[in-house]
């Protein structure tokens, strides 16, 4: 570490640094207090300190059934979409077959393409299936949406895996679905893993599709919040956000520890 | 050490000492035979036309440049790659289109390819797991298998725990603990130092002698191949060159190819006359060389074709410039530029008069030894049986 660094300068950066930290945590951060207030209304600085909203949110039939159906909706998507995504992701990295850059751009589509446009247009053709409205459209449609995260995570995995690994096991007697049970599936298992974590907290706390795919009697948390804060601001939407953050918050450190627990390393 | 061996099976006739190149018991089948084998990237051949047979129990090294074609041919042999054209028969049953994980053969990588996810006995389980033994069976095989390659207290590292010397010993045990037909080895001492490289090369001969396993071993460290095998083929440009033993190659080279990459070579080119009594001579300008009956026979050229002499540096002689010159010797003047000791060995760089450059070896002990200085002018001579001709497609 050379002599600029220390220092004015060095407090300098710390100082920047801090500042750009505050700038992207304070709007979700300024959330949590308020979902501890004795006011009836949304409001900050937050009155005294409850937890009556936390308990709102569990016995309101509403906001309860609407965290019942996230999770349903998030779990399902996660599973679905790794299933498909890890299969994919193998597909476009040990595959050759004519035009699999357009197959690769094309499943990775959804990243690109407006939230918006991908709802509307999922929204006209699922009436039309009569699946709108309903636990399996707005799981399909989540898992078209989360289905990217595990594509790139599974096919960095594979891409740095060691391809002599497979060949060792067909030489060694075990055929493709032994292989990848056996060999490549447990390299690869951490890419998997991450790759179901974003997809679940992809669908978690997706609000467009979801408004756009659920009906009154079936609503998911995000698209409870929405429609509760057009109406009355409450402070039950603060302790909700507040849930939301820390299963999210939680996932990501978890998925910090899947990635550093890499067995191939 | 045969005791250790017990849960092995055999793939071969016995142990080292019964098997002897040339020596073939009648209507045994060959464990391997390659016809025609070609494999083409685009339009360029990688492999272009390769016919082999490898006995039982028979040590075979493909040994080339890289590029030319061993370790695709070694791919085609495991499974790994289809070939254009050709077939590949294993212990006489037809595997051109068979996939690799039913071809029963074993193979070692250049990068040990041991699964880090598993143990050193768990990766040597697994071709018994995938072959159905049962549980007893597997735990005597493995653990015979650590004590063949002399790790028996190893098993419970993972590969990240274990050198590269004892991750590709693992790597050995866990391609012959199922009794594979076949033994490949593909540059599997490429990444370990000089030392430890010596050492496993005596080990890899020995496991391969006491299991009697054929071996297809792929090197382009040509002292490796002389070292460890029982014939050498020598890979060109997708071809087999020549095809025999280290002794075949290092003293009777059937191309100049051959001859330039096994061992020191001296290289005198020129053009072949045929004589009425079966040899020959090789004139290049003022120059006469004679060229004995054998070599001018196996060499067939005609009258006129460029064509090339080698000689080995350590068959040739240094004498005095004056000095009388045998009539049953060729000789070439020199001048001697370098001399260098190479302990038991002293080396002479010399200088034709041409500007072509020689070398010579000589042993420093006793009478032969007389040390010539740099600067020296000297006559080279070399008995005329010493001298290979071989046809020159350069000239």
């Amino acid at each position: 570490m050379t002599e600029s660094w220390r220092g004015p300068r060095r407090l300098l950066m710390a100082a920047l640094g801090g500042l750009t930290v505050f700038y992207l945590l304070a709007p979700t951060l300024v959330i949590v207090p308020m979902s501890f207030t004795e006011a009836k209304i949304l409001s900050f600085p937050p009155q005294g300190f409850s937890l009556q909203w936390y308990q709102r949110m569990f016995t309101d039939p509403q906001w309860s059934s609407g965290m019942l159906h996230s999770a349903q909706v998030a779990v399902l998507t996660a599973i679905l979409a790794t299933v498909l995504g890890t299969l994919a992701a193998l597909g476009l990295t040990r595959g050759r077959f004519p035009g699999r850059t357009a197959v690769n751009a094309l499943a990775l589509s959804p990243l690109i393409v407006p939230v918006v446009i991908i709802a509307i247009g999922m929204f006209s053709l699922f009436v039309q299936w009569r699946i709108s409205g309903s636990l399996i459209g707005l799981v399909l449609a989540h898992t078209a949406l989360a289905l990217p995260f595990v594509i790139v995570n599974v096919g960095t995995s594979l891409r740095t895996m060691d391809r002599n690994l497979e060949m060792a096991a067909a030489n060694l007697g075990a055929d493709p679905r032994r292989t990848f049970m056996r060999i490549t599936l447990p390299i690869i298992l951490p890419g998997v893993l991450a790759g179901a974590i974003f997809a679940f907290i992809t669908s978690w706390d997706e609000v467009v599709v979801a408004i756009f795919l659920t009906s009154a009697r079936f609503r998911t948390l995000p698209v409870e919040m929405w429609e509760q804060v057009r109406q009355v601001v409450d402070p039950t939407v603060a302790a909700v956000s507040t849930t939301l953050l820390v299963v999210t918050t939680a996932l990501l450190l978890l998925l910090f520890v899947v990635r550093r627990q890499s067995p191939a390393r | 050490m045969t005791a250790s061996l017990a849960g092995i099976p055999s793939t071969g006739p016995g142990p080292a000492g019964e098997r002897q190149a040339g020596e073939r018991p009648a209507g045994e089948r060959p464990a391997l035979v390659l016809r025609g084998l070609r494999k083409l990237f685009g339009p360029a051949a990688a492999v272009d036309g390769v016919d082999l047979e490898i006995r039982r129990g028979e040590f075979v090294t493909l040994l080339g440049p890289s590029g030319s074609g061993k370790t695709t041919t070694l791919r085609m042999v495991a499974g790994f790659m289809a070939p254009t054209s050709g077939s590949i028969e294993i212990d006489g049953s037809d595997m051109t289109r068979v996939p690799p994980y039913r071809r029963d053969v074993g193979m070692v990588f250049q990068n040990y390819a041991l699964f880090p996810h598993m143990t050193a006995a768990q990766n040597i389980a697994f071709p018994l797991q995938m072959r159905r033994k049962s549980r007893s069976e597997i735990e005597k095989r493995v653990a015979d298998a650590l004590a063949l390659v002399k790790l028996a207290k190893f098993g419970d590292r993972y590969p990240r725990q274990l050198s590269g010397g004892q991750q590709q010993r693992i790597a050995l045990a866990r391609a012959v603990v199922f009794g594979p037909r076949l033994l490949l080895m593909d540059e599997p001492l490429g990444a370990l130092d000089r030392k430890l490289r010596e050492a496993l090369q005596l080990e890899i001969i020995h496991v391969s002698r006491e299991l009697g396993a054929t071996v297809l071993y792929v090197t382009h460290d040509q002292e490796e191949a002389l070292v460890m095998s029982d014939r050498i083929a020598i890979f060109n440009a997708g071809r087999i060159d020549q095809l025999g033993s280290g002794e075949d190659l290092y003293d009777r080279p059937a191309s100049l190819f051959v001859a330039d990459f096994i061992g020191e070579s001296n290289i005198l080119r020129g053009q072949y006359e045929r004589d009425g009594a079966g040899g020959g001579w090789l004139t290049r300008g003022s120059w006469r060389w004679r060229v004995g009956r054998a070599s001018a026979e196996r060499a067939a050229l005609d009258t006129g074709s460029p064509a090339a002499l080698v000689v080995r540096p350590e068959r040739i002689r240094i004498v005095g410039s004056n000095d009388q010159v045998p009539a049953e010797a060729n000789s070439v003047e020199a001048a001697i530029t370098d001399v260098l000791y190479l302990g038991s060995d002293r080396k002479y760089g010399l200088t034709l008069p041409d500007g072509q450059r020689a070398a010579v070896r000589q042993q420093r002990d006793g009478a032969a030894g007389r040390e010539w200085p740099s600067g020296e002018r000297v006559q080279l001579t070399w008995s005329i049986d010493d001298g290979v001709l071989v046809a020159d497609p350069t000239g």
